[in-house]
Protein backbone atom coordinates (compact mmCIF):
# COMPACT_ATOMS: atom_id res chain seq x y z
CA UNK A 1 0.00 0.00 0.00
CA UNK A 2 1.54 3.54 -1.07
CA UNK A 3 1.03 6.25 0.83
CA UNK A 4 -1.14 8.03 -1.75
CA UNK A 5 -3.63 4.68 -1.59
CA UNK A 6 -3.42 4.75 2.32
CA UNK A 7 -4.48 8.87 2.80
CA UNK A 8 -7.44 7.78 0.20
CA UNK A 9 -8.56 5.00 2.45
CA UNK A 10 -8.30 6.84 5.97
CA UNK A 11 -9.72 9.91 4.40
CA UNK A 12 -12.25 9.49 1.32
CA UNK A 13 -13.37 5.52 1.65
CA UNK A 14 -15.78 4.95 -0.56
CA UNK A 15 -17.93 2.01 1.43
CA UNK A 16 -17.65 4.31 4.56
CA UNK A 17 -18.96 7.40 2.22
CA UNK A 18 -21.92 5.62 1.03
CA UNK A 19 -22.51 4.19 4.30
CA UNK A 20 -23.01 7.31 6.46
CA UNK A 21 -23.89 10.08 3.78
CA UNK A 22 -27.49 9.57 5.44
CA UNK A 23 -26.38 10.39 8.79
CA UNK A 24 -24.13 13.84 7.88
CA UNK A 25 -26.92 14.94 5.66
CA UNK A 26 -29.24 14.50 8.68
CA UNK A 27 -26.13 16.32 10.45
CA UNK A 28 -26.58 19.23 7.85
CA UNK A 29 -30.23 19.78 8.65
CA UNK A 30 -29.92 19.97 12.47
CA UNK A 31 -27.15 22.31 11.98
CA UNK A 32 -28.86 24.67 9.17
CA UNK A 33 -32.33 24.82 11.70
CA UNK A 34 -30.25 25.23 14.43
CA UNK A 35 -27.81 28.23 12.87
CA UNK A 36 -31.05 29.71 11.45
CA UNK A 37 -32.94 29.97 14.86
CA UNK A 38 -30.18 31.38 16.29
CA UNK A 39 -29.45 34.35 13.51
CA UNK A 40 -32.78 35.18 13.51
CA UNK A 41 -33.11 35.23 17.53
CA UNK A 42 -29.75 36.39 17.93
CA UNK A 43 -29.89 39.83 15.38
CA UNK A 44 -33.55 40.36 16.23
CA UNK A 45 -32.66 40.16 20.54
CA UNK A 46 -29.52 41.91 19.47
CA UNK A 47 -31.03 45.01 17.83
CA UNK A 48 -34.06 45.21 20.04
CA UNK A 49 -31.58 45.60 23.28
CA UNK A 50 -29.36 48.18 21.07
CA UNK A 51 -32.96 50.06 20.45
CA UNK A 52 -33.82 50.05 23.90
CA UNK A 53 -30.70 51.51 24.80
CA UNK A 54 -30.68 54.39 22.20
CA UNK A 55 -33.44 55.77 24.43
CA UNK A 56 -30.79 56.25 27.08
CA UNK A 57 -32.42 55.21 30.39
CA UNK A 58 -29.78 54.96 32.82
CA UNK A 59 -30.58 52.07 35.09
CA UNK A 60 -31.77 50.09 31.87
CA UNK A 61 -28.92 50.48 30.25
CA UNK A 62 -26.72 49.40 33.02
CA UNK A 63 -28.55 46.08 32.73
CA UNK A 64 -28.24 45.82 28.94
CA UNK A 65 -24.19 46.46 29.71
CA UNK A 66 -23.73 44.04 31.76
CA UNK A 67 -25.49 41.56 29.79
CA UNK A 68 -23.47 42.50 26.14
CA UNK A 69 -20.00 42.37 28.41
CA UNK A 70 -20.44 38.74 29.98
CA UNK A 71 -21.85 36.95 27.33
CA UNK A 72 -19.27 38.24 25.21
CA UNK A 73 -16.68 37.02 27.59
CA UNK A 74 -17.89 33.83 28.62
CA UNK A 75 -17.00 31.06 26.39
CA UNK A 76 -19.74 29.46 24.82
CA UNK A 77 -19.17 25.69 25.81
CA UNK A 78 -18.66 26.68 29.35
CA UNK A 79 -22.59 28.30 29.29
CA UNK A 80 -23.99 25.05 27.25
CA UNK A 81 -22.55 22.91 29.59
CA UNK A 82 -23.87 24.66 32.76
CA UNK A 83 -27.21 24.74 31.47
CA UNK A 84 -27.14 20.87 29.93
CA UNK A 85 -25.33 19.31 32.87
CA UNK A 86 -26.24 21.80 35.76
CA UNK A 87 -29.69 22.71 35.24
CA UNK A 88 -31.70 19.81 35.35
CA UNK A 89 -30.27 19.07 38.80
CA UNK A 90 -32.33 22.87 39.95
CA UNK A 91 -34.96 21.24 37.99
CA UNK A 92 -34.76 22.92 35.03
CA UNK A 93 -34.82 20.18 32.10
CA UNK A 94 -33.88 21.35 28.51
CA UNK A 95 -32.99 19.41 25.41
CA UNK A 96 -29.69 19.24 23.70
CA UNK A 97 -30.99 21.52 21.11
CA UNK A 98 -32.43 23.94 22.65
CA UNK A 99 -30.06 24.21 25.22
CA UNK A 100 -27.43 24.70 21.93
CA UNK A 101 -30.30 27.53 20.73
CA UNK A 102 -30.46 29.49 24.09
CA UNK A 103 -26.99 30.04 24.43
CA UNK A 104 -25.71 30.45 21.18
CA UNK A 105 -28.49 32.89 20.24
CA UNK A 106 -27.80 34.47 23.69
CA UNK A 107 -24.05 35.04 23.12
CA UNK A 108 -24.92 36.52 19.37
CA UNK A 109 -27.51 39.01 20.79
CA UNK A 110 -24.84 40.28 22.92
CA UNK A 111 -22.66 40.97 20.05
CA UNK A 112 -25.19 41.77 17.71
CA UNK A 113 -26.25 44.52 20.57
CA UNK A 114 -22.71 45.95 20.98
CA UNK A 115 -22.49 45.67 16.94
CA UNK A 116 -25.98 47.72 16.36
CA UNK A 117 -25.14 50.16 19.28
CA UNK A 118 -21.66 51.23 17.48
CA UNK A 119 -24.26 51.76 13.92
CA UNK A 120 -26.14 53.90 16.28
CA UNK A 121 -23.40 55.76 18.13
CA UNK A 122 -22.08 56.78 14.47
CA UNK A 123 -25.24 58.04 12.82
CA UNK A 124 -24.95 61.74 13.09
CA UNK A 125 -26.42 64.09 15.63
CA UNK A 126 -27.49 66.14 12.73
CA UNK A 127 -29.90 63.17 11.94
CA UNK A 128 -31.55 62.74 15.09
CA UNK A 129 -32.29 66.15 15.25
CA UNK A 130 -34.00 66.74 11.90
CA UNK A 131 -35.82 64.19 12.21
CA UNK A 132 -36.96 65.78 15.91
CA UNK A 133 -37.24 69.08 14.54
CA UNK A 134 -39.27 67.69 11.61
CA UNK A 135 -41.92 66.21 14.68
CA UNK A 136 -41.28 62.84 14.51
CA UNK A 137 -40.06 62.32 18.08
CA UNK A 138 -37.92 60.18 18.85
CA UNK A 139 -39.31 57.05 18.40
CA UNK A 140 -40.07 57.48 14.47
CA UNK A 141 -36.50 59.09 14.49
CA UNK A 142 -35.06 55.88 15.49
CA UNK A 143 -37.43 53.97 13.39
CA UNK A 144 -37.50 55.35 9.92
CA UNK A 145 -33.97 57.81 10.52
CA UNK A 146 -31.31 56.14 12.75
CA UNK A 147 -32.26 52.44 12.72
CA UNK A 148 -31.87 51.88 8.84
CA UNK A 149 -28.41 54.03 8.68
CA UNK A 150 -27.42 52.29 12.05
CA UNK A 151 -28.21 48.58 10.05
CA UNK A 152 -26.32 49.68 7.27
CA UNK A 153 -23.06 50.45 8.87
CA UNK A 154 -23.69 47.14 11.31
CA UNK A 155 -24.06 44.69 8.27
CA UNK A 156 -20.26 44.13 7.35
CA UNK A 157 -19.28 43.41 11.42
CA UNK A 158 -22.66 41.34 11.81
CA UNK A 159 -22.13 38.84 9.05
CA UNK A 160 -18.55 38.10 10.83
CA UNK A 161 -19.87 37.87 13.66
CA UNK A 162 -22.97 35.76 12.44
CA UNK A 163 -20.62 33.37 10.81
CA UNK A 164 -18.59 32.82 13.78
CA UNK A 165 -21.00 31.96 16.26
CA UNK A 166 -23.16 30.00 14.05
CA UNK A 167 -20.12 27.96 13.21
CA UNK A 168 -20.12 26.96 17.10
CA UNK A 169 -23.12 24.32 16.32
CA UNK A 170 -20.48 22.53 16.17
CA UNK A 171 -20.50 22.70 20.49
CA UNK A 172 -23.25 20.74 20.06
CA UNK A 173 -21.52 17.84 19.81
CA UNK A 174 -20.64 17.78 23.40
CA UNK A 175 -23.59 17.90 24.79
CA UNK A 176 -24.86 15.15 21.98
CA UNK A 177 -27.44 17.09 19.05
CA UNK A 178 -26.96 15.17 16.39
CA UNK A 179 -25.62 18.20 14.21
CA UNK A 180 -22.97 17.35 11.66
CA UNK A 181 -20.09 17.03 13.92
CA UNK A 182 -21.17 15.20 16.52
CA UNK A 183 -22.67 12.45 13.26
CA UNK A 184 -19.73 12.56 12.25
CA UNK A 185 -17.93 11.64 14.92
CA UNK A 186 -20.05 9.11 15.74
CA UNK A 187 -19.68 7.46 12.43
CA UNK A 188 -15.77 7.64 12.93
CA UNK A 189 -15.89 5.60 15.75
CA UNK A 190 -18.29 3.00 14.86
CA UNK A 191 -16.40 2.33 11.42
CA UNK A 192 -12.86 3.20 12.79
CA UNK A 193 -12.05 5.51 9.64
CA UNK A 194 -11.43 8.86 9.09
CA UNK A 195 -13.94 9.71 6.32
CA UNK A 196 -16.71 10.83 8.16
CA UNK A 197 -15.02 13.61 9.56
CA UNK A 198 -13.69 14.78 5.83
CA UNK A 199 -17.41 14.40 4.89
CA UNK A 200 -18.15 16.91 7.76
CA UNK A 201 -15.37 19.28 6.14
CA UNK A 202 -17.50 19.30 2.96
CA UNK A 203 -20.71 19.30 4.45
CA UNK A 204 -19.34 22.73 6.74
CA UNK A 205 -17.86 23.93 3.28
CA UNK A 206 -21.50 23.57 1.80
CA UNK A 207 -23.16 25.58 4.26
CA UNK A 208 -20.45 28.14 5.40
CA UNK A 209 -18.88 29.04 1.62
CA UNK A 210 -22.64 30.50 0.37
CA UNK A 211 -22.70 32.16 3.51
CA UNK A 212 -19.21 33.74 3.19
CA UNK A 213 -20.02 34.66 -0.26
CA UNK A 214 -23.29 36.01 0.75
CA UNK A 215 -20.93 38.25 3.17
CA UNK A 216 -19.34 39.66 0.89
CA UNK A 217 -22.38 40.49 -1.54
CA UNK A 218 -23.90 42.36 1.88
CA UNK A 219 -20.93 44.11 2.67
CA UNK A 220 -20.37 45.67 -1.31
CA UNK A 221 -23.77 46.88 -1.12
CA UNK A 222 -23.84 48.54 1.82
CA UNK A 223 -22.24 52.10 0.51
CA UNK A 224 -24.41 54.98 0.44
CA UNK A 225 -25.12 56.08 -3.24
CA UNK A 226 -22.48 59.31 -3.78
CA UNK A 227 -21.89 61.88 -6.55
CA UNK B 1 -53.41 91.03 11.07
CA UNK B 2 -49.30 92.27 10.11
CA UNK B 3 -48.59 92.81 13.65
CA UNK B 4 -49.91 89.34 14.69
CA UNK B 5 -47.34 87.76 16.69
CA UNK B 6 -45.87 84.59 15.26
CA UNK B 7 -43.16 83.81 17.66
CA UNK B 8 -42.28 85.52 21.09
CA UNK B 9 -39.47 84.73 23.10
CA UNK B 10 -40.16 85.69 26.46
CA UNK B 11 -37.22 85.92 29.19
CA UNK B 12 -34.99 82.80 27.36
CA UNK B 13 -32.25 82.00 29.58
CA UNK B 14 -29.68 79.00 28.71
CA UNK B 15 -27.10 78.14 31.27
CA UNK B 16 -24.82 75.05 30.65
CA UNK B 17 -23.46 74.33 34.04
CA UNK B 18 -21.53 77.58 35.76
CA UNK B 19 -22.35 79.57 31.85
CA UNK B 20 -25.02 81.63 30.70
CA UNK B 21 -25.13 81.52 27.47
CA UNK B 22 -28.44 83.19 26.83
CA UNK B 23 -29.58 85.95 29.92
CA UNK B 24 -33.15 86.76 29.82
CA UNK B 25 -33.41 87.41 25.84
CA UNK B 26 -36.65 88.81 24.65
CA UNK B 27 -38.20 88.57 21.07
CA UNK B 28 -41.40 89.48 19.23
CA UNK B 29 -41.47 88.08 15.84
CA UNK B 30 -44.55 89.32 14.15
CA UNK B 31 -46.38 87.38 10.82
CA UNK B 32 -44.39 88.04 7.56
CA UNK B 33 -41.23 89.53 8.98
CA UNK B 34 -37.72 88.24 8.32
CA UNK B 35 -35.57 88.56 11.54
CA UNK B 36 -31.93 88.41 11.15
CA UNK B 37 -29.63 87.63 13.65
CA UNK B 38 -25.64 87.99 13.56
CA UNK B 39 -23.31 88.26 16.51
CA UNK B 40 -19.76 86.90 17.29
CA UNK B 41 -19.63 83.28 17.93
CA UNK B 42 -20.57 82.67 20.87
CA UNK B 43 -22.48 85.37 21.40
CA UNK B 44 -25.40 82.46 22.31
CA UNK B 45 -27.46 83.56 18.08
CA UNK B 46 -27.57 79.56 17.48
CA UNK B 47 -28.95 78.48 21.04
CA UNK B 48 -31.53 81.07 20.61
CA UNK B 49 -32.33 79.48 17.74
CA UNK B 50 -32.63 75.81 18.44
CA UNK B 51 -34.18 76.78 21.99
CA UNK B 52 -36.90 77.90 19.60
CA UNK B 53 -38.14 74.64 18.84
CA UNK B 54 -36.35 72.78 22.20
CA UNK B 55 -33.58 71.13 20.45
CA UNK B 56 -32.17 72.35 23.05
CA UNK B 57 -34.05 73.03 25.92
CA UNK B 58 -34.29 76.14 27.66
CA UNK B 59 -33.13 76.76 31.44
CA UNK B 60 -36.05 79.04 31.41
CA UNK B 61 -38.38 81.40 29.61
CA UNK B 62 -40.99 80.39 27.41
CA UNK B 63 -41.19 80.18 23.62
CA UNK B 64 -45.12 80.97 22.34
CA UNK B 65 -45.30 80.22 18.73
CA UNK B 66 -48.70 81.57 17.01
CA UNK B 67 -50.11 82.30 20.68
CA UNK B 68 -49.26 78.69 21.94
CA UNK B 69 -46.43 78.38 24.42
CA UNK B 70 -44.26 75.71 23.50
CA UNK B 71 -42.88 75.02 26.77
CA UNK B 72 -46.04 73.78 28.14
CA UNK B 73 -47.94 71.13 26.93
CA UNK B 74 -47.00 67.24 27.30
CA UNK B 75 -43.78 65.46 24.65
CA UNK B 76 -46.51 64.97 21.86
CA UNK B 77 -48.19 68.41 22.21
CA UNK B 78 -44.66 69.35 21.66
CA UNK B 79 -44.11 66.95 18.19
CA UNK B 80 -47.06 68.68 17.34
CA UNK B 81 -45.84 72.47 17.78
CA UNK B 82 -42.56 71.76 16.08
CA UNK B 83 -44.27 70.62 12.84
CA UNK B 84 -45.16 74.30 12.82
CA UNK B 85 -41.63 75.38 13.42
CA UNK B 86 -39.42 73.97 10.22
CA UNK B 87 -35.85 74.01 10.89
CA UNK B 88 -32.82 74.63 8.96
CA UNK B 89 -29.34 73.53 9.25
CA UNK B 90 -25.78 74.47 8.70
CA UNK B 91 -24.98 70.73 7.66
CA UNK B 92 -28.21 70.06 6.09
CA UNK B 93 -28.87 66.86 7.54
CA UNK B 94 -30.74 65.39 4.62
CA UNK B 95 -31.24 61.59 5.10
CA UNK B 96 -28.66 60.17 3.16
CA UNK B 97 -31.04 56.44 2.74
CA UNK B 98 -33.54 58.23 1.27
CA UNK B 99 -34.38 59.41 -1.76
CA UNK B 100 -34.67 63.00 -2.23
CA UNK B 101 -38.38 62.88 -2.67
CA UNK B 102 -38.68 60.53 0.45
CA UNK B 103 -36.64 62.75 2.79
CA UNK B 104 -39.90 65.46 2.35
CA UNK B 105 -42.70 62.71 2.27
CA UNK B 106 -41.52 60.88 5.32
CA UNK B 107 -42.29 63.44 8.30
CA UNK B 108 -45.52 64.41 6.50
CA UNK B 109 -46.70 60.56 6.63
CA UNK B 110 -45.45 59.68 9.72
CA UNK B 111 -45.91 62.80 11.80
CA UNK B 112 -48.96 64.60 10.03
CA UNK B 113 -50.49 61.29 8.67
CA UNK B 114 -50.65 62.70 5.08
CA UNK B 115 -51.60 59.98 2.28
CA UNK B 116 -48.71 58.70 0.34
CA UNK B 117 -50.61 60.28 -2.76
CA UNK B 118 -50.74 63.89 -0.93
CA UNK B 119 -47.34 63.89 0.40
CA UNK B 120 -46.06 63.10 -2.69
CA UNK B 121 -47.73 65.89 -4.47
CA UNK B 122 -47.09 68.07 -1.77
CA UNK B 123 -43.38 67.58 -1.96
CA UNK B 124 -42.94 68.25 -5.59
CA UNK B 125 -44.59 71.29 -5.34
CA UNK B 126 -42.08 72.39 -3.02
CA UNK B 127 -39.05 70.92 -4.51
CA UNK B 128 -40.54 73.10 -7.76
CA UNK B 129 -40.46 75.92 -5.61
CA UNK B 130 -37.41 75.41 -4.88
CA UNK B 131 -35.86 74.32 -7.92
CA UNK B 132 -35.40 70.43 -7.37
CA UNK B 133 -38.29 69.17 -8.42
CA UNK B 134 -35.87 67.45 -11.33
CA UNK B 135 -34.17 65.67 -8.55
CA UNK B 136 -36.72 63.87 -6.42
CA UNK B 137 -35.38 60.64 -7.08
CA UNK B 138 -31.78 61.85 -6.72
CA UNK B 139 -30.33 60.50 -3.21
CA UNK B 140 -28.66 63.16 -1.31
CA UNK B 141 -25.14 62.03 -1.87
CA UNK B 142 -25.83 62.72 -5.45
CA UNK B 143 -26.40 66.54 -4.82
CA UNK B 144 -23.84 69.61 -4.28
CA UNK B 145 -24.40 71.04 -1.35
CA UNK B 146 -26.52 74.29 -2.37
CA UNK B 147 -28.84 71.32 -3.70
CA UNK B 148 -28.80 69.54 -0.95
CA UNK B 149 -29.64 72.98 1.23
CA UNK B 150 -32.81 73.20 -0.68
CA UNK B 151 -34.01 69.91 -0.14
CA UNK B 152 -34.17 70.62 3.55
CA UNK B 153 -35.84 73.59 3.04
CA UNK B 154 -38.47 72.24 1.01
CA UNK B 155 -38.38 69.37 3.57
CA UNK B 156 -39.75 71.78 6.41
CA UNK B 157 -41.93 73.67 4.25
CA UNK B 158 -44.01 70.18 2.95
CA UNK B 159 -45.19 70.88 6.46
CA UNK B 160 -46.64 74.01 6.24
CA UNK B 161 -44.53 75.78 9.16
CA UNK B 162 -46.26 78.92 10.45
CA UNK B 163 -41.85 80.29 11.24
CA UNK B 164 -38.79 78.78 9.37
CA UNK B 165 -35.51 78.94 11.65
CA UNK B 166 -32.81 78.56 9.42
CA UNK B 167 -29.32 78.41 11.35
CA UNK B 168 -26.55 79.88 9.25
CA UNK B 169 -28.15 77.58 6.31
CA UNK B 170 -24.65 78.89 3.76
CA UNK B 171 -22.03 78.47 5.90
CA UNK B 172 -21.41 75.01 4.77
CA UNK B 173 -21.98 76.22 0.99
CA UNK B 174 -18.97 76.89 -1.33
CA UNK B 175 -19.17 80.60 -2.43
CA UNK B 176 -20.83 80.30 -5.78
CA UNK B 177 -23.53 77.73 -4.13
CA UNK B 178 -24.29 80.07 -1.45
CA UNK B 179 -26.23 82.10 -4.20
CA UNK B 180 -29.29 79.54 -4.63
CA UNK B 181 -29.86 78.91 -1.57
CA UNK B 182 -30.62 82.81 -0.47
CA UNK B 183 -32.61 83.23 -3.54
CA UNK B 184 -35.06 80.47 -2.68
CA UNK B 185 -35.14 82.32 1.04
CA UNK B 186 -35.73 85.38 -0.97
CA UNK B 187 -38.42 83.91 -2.50
CA UNK B 188 -39.98 82.53 1.06
CA UNK B 189 -39.62 85.69 2.25
CA UNK B 190 -41.66 87.38 -0.81
CA UNK B 191 -44.41 84.93 0.23
CA UNK B 192 -44.89 86.10 3.53
CA UNK B 193 -42.87 83.24 5.69
CA UNK B 194 -42.11 84.32 9.21
CA UNK B 195 -38.44 83.41 9.28
CA UNK B 196 -35.69 83.89 11.99
CA UNK B 197 -32.22 83.98 9.89
CA UNK B 198 -29.00 83.31 11.94
CA UNK B 199 -26.14 84.05 9.27
CA UNK B 200 -23.31 86.72 7.82
CA UNK B 201 -24.68 87.06 5.02
CA UNK B 202 -24.92 90.79 5.31
CA UNK B 203 -25.91 91.82 2.22
CA UNK B 204 -28.72 89.44 2.10
CA UNK B 205 -29.43 91.07 5.72
CA UNK B 206 -29.55 94.51 4.14
CA UNK B 207 -32.09 93.46 1.11
CA UNK B 208 -34.45 91.27 2.78
CA UNK B 209 -34.67 91.32 6.06
CA UNK B 210 -36.91 93.53 8.15
CA UNK B 211 -35.20 94.02 11.32
CA UNK B 212 -31.58 93.24 12.28
CA UNK B 213 -30.54 92.00 15.79
CA UNK B 214 -27.25 92.30 16.87
CA UNK B 215 -26.30 89.53 20.19
CA UNK B 216 -23.68 89.12 22.18
CA UNK B 217 -22.65 87.32 25.52
CA UNK B 218 -26.36 86.17 25.51
CA UNK B 219 -27.86 89.31 25.28
CA UNK B 220 -29.68 91.56 22.89
CA UNK B 221 -27.06 94.11 22.52
CA UNK B 222 -29.09 96.26 19.74
CA UNK B 223 -32.04 96.05 17.25
CA UNK B 224 -33.36 97.99 14.51
CA UNK B 225 -33.67 97.84 10.24
CA UNK B 226 -30.67 97.05 8.20
CA UNK B 227 -29.92 100.71 7.63
CA UNK B 228 -29.94 101.51 10.96
CA UNK B 229 -27.98 98.26 12.26
CA UNK B 230 -25.58 98.39 9.24
CA UNK B 231 -25.70 102.22 9.06
CA UNK B 232 -25.44 104.07 11.89
CA UNK B 233 -25.04 101.29 14.61
CA UNK B 234 -25.31 102.74 17.76
CA UNK B 235 -23.41 100.12 20.54
CA UNK B 236 -19.70 99.97 20.61
CA UNK B 237 -19.69 96.28 20.62
CA UNK B 238 -22.24 96.26 17.26
CA UNK B 239 -19.58 98.60 15.71
CA UNK B 240 -16.99 96.31 16.63
CA UNK B 241 -18.21 93.54 14.98
CA UNK B 242 -19.73 94.97 12.10
CA UNK B 243 -16.03 96.71 11.23
CA UNK B 244 -14.51 92.80 11.45
CA UNK B 245 -16.69 91.26 9.37
CA UNK B 246 -16.73 93.48 6.63
CA UNK B 247 -12.44 94.24 7.11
Amino acid sequence: MTAMERFLETFFNPTVMAKYTPDIIAGIWVTLTIAAAVIVAGIAAGLALACLRSYGIRVLNFFIICYADIFRALPPLVVILILYFGFPSIGIQLSGPMVLFIVLAATLAAFAEEIFWAGFSSVEKGQWEAGIATGLGFTRTLAYVALPQAVRLAIPPLVNRVLAITKMTALGSAIGVSEILSSATTAQSFSGSATPLTMSVVAYLVIFLPMVVIARWLESRTAWKKR
Amino acid sequence: MANRPMLEIVSLEKRFGPNTILKKIDLKVTEGELVFVIGPSGSGKSTMLRCCNRLEEPTSGDIIVDGRNIMAGTRRDLDRMRLQIGMVFQGFHLYPHMSVLKNVTLAQRKALKRSKTEADARAMDMLEQVGMAHKADAYPGELSGGQQQRVAIARSLALDPKVMLFDEPTSALDPELVGSVLKVMKDLKSKGMTMVVVSHEMGFARETADRVIFMDGGVVVEQGTPDEIFGAPKAERTRAFLSRVSG
